[in-house]
């Protein structure tokens, strides 16, 4: 008999090796120091701006070794990290306005890898350095906002529909709709069932009270809504913050997690992050006076200003912080104080408008709302008390009718104007969120895990190669080639799906080391026993391979069980080892049983009366 | 196909073996070896418990480098003073290298906590600390984790016994699944009675030994079914003792083998993995072990005969060659 495969099965196998071999190559070319240039807010990105970039680089004597334009970024890549840190400086003070800059190290890969899409693995932050934030959402708070907007809308509606009514008020997670009489009762219930969706009415006659609550799925629609904005919401705030590779994920149901490669300044990161900071705008009420008791009249709130001076607001805000398209912090030209310049949105700007016309000589006041939380222990429970910061930080007087841009000012210091301008510019949360983990990797321990990963899976693999190569000879030179292109197409498989690599992913590669060769062990271990039994050398070849299979194929299975269950807990690193072993077991289902069948078929296949060296 | 009933043929004889050993006579021994380990461990795990990294336990780890060699105890009074909580203040590698673990502070979060520690660390100008790593977990996501673990672990265990049971037979699969236990509780119990930090990377080895023990038992248990079938005679302890013995040499080589590379981990791998590689190590020295004794000993125990494994009547002579 003879062993061989058909010549498709063969090109099939070598394909699937070129791929392997081609897409794990990226990996090898390191990195080059760059700097990225990518535009904040209408700023153009074109090649007259890296003509520009290119020429004051030139001028400023900074060598540049190539720089890239597409869609979204301009790359310039440099020779050295020296050159990229005055390069950054220099582009940070010359066109920091409009374009975020950032430090970035950008894969060497040469060109004819890049045109077929080949990108090397994306390093986790225990590699490279740089922040992870994970941070918890505020669904309660979420569902919250929420009622309080259908309250607003419930009093609008009312009110439009020329409905009298008593009040309407929030209690915990229901809206109490209070009426005078049965037939204002009848027509509010109308009105509100005809106007607003997504809240369930529960009409009690005897009270002449509507109460309105929000239905489940309506709930569970505003926890994903917030937590999709949130995430949205953060991206913009990051690219803000100009950081290269950043990545905002969902975790979970209600948490969110964030890393920042090559981030050290951990305290403003985290400032711009957590901050839930919004504006509103409101109508100074002039016309009432806070009670003796501190208690405010109907349809205003007391509120307090910086120095805590108490201060009667209407009720009914005209503008809030999401209706804000763009802002810039300066300073004030008549004052010379901090400012931030506003513009809103046709919506906001409408309502800006028909408020300021009919309040002409009257004061507005800019209210800043800020969530603070804090974790305290509690006879050994944790418990976290949110409060919400909210200071009249500033009160004008209407001179003239608002239009689309204004300013305000009231500010301590340019920096907050600076941070305020920016929270304003790239939205508000939906919801409050808090920072529940932290993890910060200098850049100097990322290289040192890179160098030990590193050096840690050579010596294993050389070990393992040395063992196998004594133990089965020729047999085990094959298993040993069968082993890198493992390596190799693991390798690719990452790289193409851009999986993060991180320190546990790299002993995911090790660990796959050990037990890809499991497969050949199985094999070989089979044949010999054949051989013994004293079947011909071809019998022994195929009755090992055929038996093991079923035998290998179980133990994969269980090998895979085990390291699927790994996506279940935790995040990042460990993670990275699940994602490798799991792709590690798959491929050296392949590599160590059909491709080592391959070059055996090839080393002795075809002969009669071959001595196995095994 | 041809080829096929030859070999079926030539090896209905009796095979000449490479070891002869009784495993299973001495199983007893073993037995009692593993349930003296075992209830060391369940004891130590009860009494001192397991000694939870931030990742569980929610907290800060701040992990510096000095230019001098650093002085620990001033280091932990430093802390102390500046009102920490009994602060733990330790030595890795190197004398310059120290690790910082604080309690979960209320109301601090940890970007203050970092320009704190970082101030106190470099109060000495002549001996200033570099920040390599700082983390801070929020008592909830380590609350979270206690659950998802423990989650993560029993489902493996369920997915294991469902197929082995589908596979096999479930006197089989209770072998297998103790077995697999047995070795979770060793590493547990290692940790525990070393009081070794367990963090979440520990409890990815043991996730993976499970899998890796498995794999073992799976190749044990592969070759008892298949010498049931083919082995017309003899008794089932004998049956189970012929496998064992021809599974041996694989069992043994891939066992060495995975610990060389995990070795090569544990040595220089750095201080991130080397708990991890640990674990590795004693679930690969612990589940060759049981893969051989425990696993085998209890499906004779639970009473497997060569009836419960014979394949069904139609599948006939086509069972062997199943892909």
């Amino acid at each position: 008999m003879r062993n061989r495969y058909p010549v498709w099965v063969n090109l099939l196998i070598l394909t699937v090796l070129a791929f392997g071999i081609i897409y794990s190559l990226p990996n090898f070319y390191g990195e080059d120091p760059s700097v990225q240039l990518s535009p904040s807010r209408n700023a153009k990105i074109d090649q007259g701006i890296q003509d520009q970039i290119n020429k004051l680089l030139g001028d400023n004597g900074l060598k540049v070794k190539a720089s890239e334009l597409n869609d979204k970024r301009i790359l310039v890549r440099f020779n050295d990290t020296d050159t990229q840190i005055k390069a950054e400086e220099l582009l940070k003070n010359n066109m920091g306005d409009n374009y975020s800059v950032a430090l970035n190290l950008a894969p060497a890969t040469p060109g004819w890898l890049r045109a077929i899409h080949a990108k090397p693995m994306y390093l986790g932050l225990d590699l490279r350095g740089g922040v992870h934030f994970m941070l918890q959402v505020d669904m309660e708070a979420a569902v919250t906002q929420a009622l309080d907007r259908y309250s607003e809308d419930i009093r609008t509606d009312l009110r439009e529909g020329k409905i009298r009514y008593l009040s309407v008020e929030r209690d915990k997670a229901v809206i109490q709709v209070k009426f005078q009489d049965a037939q204002t009762l009848a027509q509010g219930r109308d009105v509100i069932k005809k106007e607003i969706r997504g809240l369930v009415l529960n009409v009690l006659e005897p009270e002449l009270t509507i109460e309105a609550k929000m239905s489940e799925p309506e709930i569970r629609d505003k926890r994903k809504q917030a937590l999709a904005q949130n995430i949205i919401i953060l991206r913009n705030r990051v690219n803000e913050l100009g950081v290269a590779e950043p990545v905002i994920q969902q975790q979970g149901e209600d948490r969110i997690v964030v890393q920042l490669p090559g981030v050290q300044d951990t305290a403003r990161a985290k400032e711009i992050l957590g901050a839930t900071a919004t504006l509103e705008f409101r109508l100074v009420d002039s016309e009432h006076a806070i009670g003796p008791d501190g208690k405010a009249p109907l349809g205003a709130r007391v509120y307090n200003d910086r120095k805590g001076r108490p201060l009667l607001l209407q009720r009914k805000i005209i503008v809030t912080g999401d209706q804000v398209v763009d802002a810039s912090s300066g300073l004030d030209q008549q004052s010379g104080s901090p400012a931030v310049f506003i513009s809103l949105n046709g919506a906001g700007a409408k309502k800006m408008a028909d408020t300021t016309k009919e309040n002409v000589g009257k004061a507005m006041a800019v209210v800043f709302i800020e969530n603070k939380s804090e974790t305290k222990e509690v006879n050994g429970q944790k418990l976290t008390t949110k409060k919400k910061v909210e200071e009249v930080i500033n009160v004008a007087t209407i001179r003239d009718r608002f239009s689309k841009r204004f300013q305000i000012t009231g500010l301590d210091t340019t920096e907050e104007a600076r941070n305020l301008a920016l929270l304003l510019r790239a939205g508000a949360l939906a919801a409050p969120m808090d920072i529940v983990e932290e993890r910060t990797v200098g850049p100097s321990l990322g290289k040192e895990n890179i160098a030990q990963g590193e050096r840690s899976f050579m010596i294993g693999f050389a070990l393992v190669a040395i063992v196998v190569l004594v133990y089965y000879k020729m047999f085990g030179i094959i298993a040993n080639f069968t082993l890198v292109f493992n390596m190799a197409l693991i390798m690719a498989i990452l790289s193409s799906f851009q999986a993060t690599l991180t320190l546990p992913g790299i002993a995911g590669f090790t660990l796959t080391v050990g037990m890809a060769v499991d497969a050949n062990v199985l094999i070989y271990e089979r044949i010999k026993e054949e051989l013994r039994n004293g079947n011909s050398p071809q019998a022994a070849i195929y009755a090992g391979f055929e038996r093991a299979f079923a035998t290998i194929f179980d133990s994969h299975i269980t090998n895979l069980l085990a390291a699927v269950m790994l996506f279940g807990i935790g995040s990042g690193p460990v993670k990275g080892f699940a994602v490798t072993l799991t792709i590690g077991i798959i491929t050296s289902l392949f590599t160590a049983v059909t491709c080592t069948r391959m070059m055996v078929n090839w080393m002795y296949g075809e002969r009669r009366g071959v001595k196995l060296w095994i | 196909m041809n080829a096929n009933t030859k070999i079926n043929t030539k090896t209905k004889e009796a095979a000449p073996r490479l070891y002869k050993i009784d495993f299973l006579g001495k199983r007893y021994i073993a037995v009692w070896a593993s349930v003296i380990l075992s209830i060391a461990a369940i004891i130590s795990l009860g009494v001192q418990g397991l000694n939870f990294a931030i990742d569980f336990t929610g907290g800060t780890v701040v992990e510096v480098k000095f230019k001098e060699p650093a002085d620990v105890n001033q280091i932990r009074l430093n802390l102390e003073a500046d009102g920490f909580n009994s602060p733990m203040v330790q030595l890795f590698g190197t004398t310059r290298d120290v690790l910082i673990r604080l309690a979960p502070q209320s109301g601090v979060a940890g970007s203050d906590l970092k320009s704190r520690v970082m101030g106190i660390l470099n109060k000495d100008n002549a001996n200033s600390a570099e920040m390599h790593r700082i983390e801070f977990v929020g008592p909830q996501v380590g609350d979270d984790l206690v659950t998802d673990s423990g989650l993560a672990l029993l489902y493996a265990s369920i997915g294991i016994l469902i197929y082995v049971a589908l596979r096999f037979e479930y006197r089989f699969a209770l072998g297998a699944i103790l077995a697999t236990l047995h070795d979770v509780v060793m590493i547990l119990g290692f940790f525990s009675v070393l009081q070794l930090e367990f963090d979440l990377s520990v409890l990815a080895a043991v996730l993976t030994i499970m899998g890796y023990s498995l794999n073992d038992t799976i190749v044990v248990f592969d070759r008892i079914r298949e010498n049931f079938r083919k082995l017309r005679r003899g008794e089932v302890i004998e049956v189970m003792n012929i496998s064992i013995n021809e599974t041996l040499s694989r069992t043994l080589m891939t066992s060495f083998l995975t610990l060389l590379s995990v070795l090569a981990m544990a040595f220089f791998g750095g201080q991130i993995i080397h708990n991890f590689a640990l674990a590795l190590i004693v679930g690969i020295v612990v589940g060759t072990y049981s893969s051989i004794y425990v696993a085998s000993a209890l499906a004779l125990k639970l009473g497997v005969s060569r009836m419960d494994l014979m394949p069904p009547e139609k599948e006939g002579a086509g069972a062997d060659n199943r892909p």
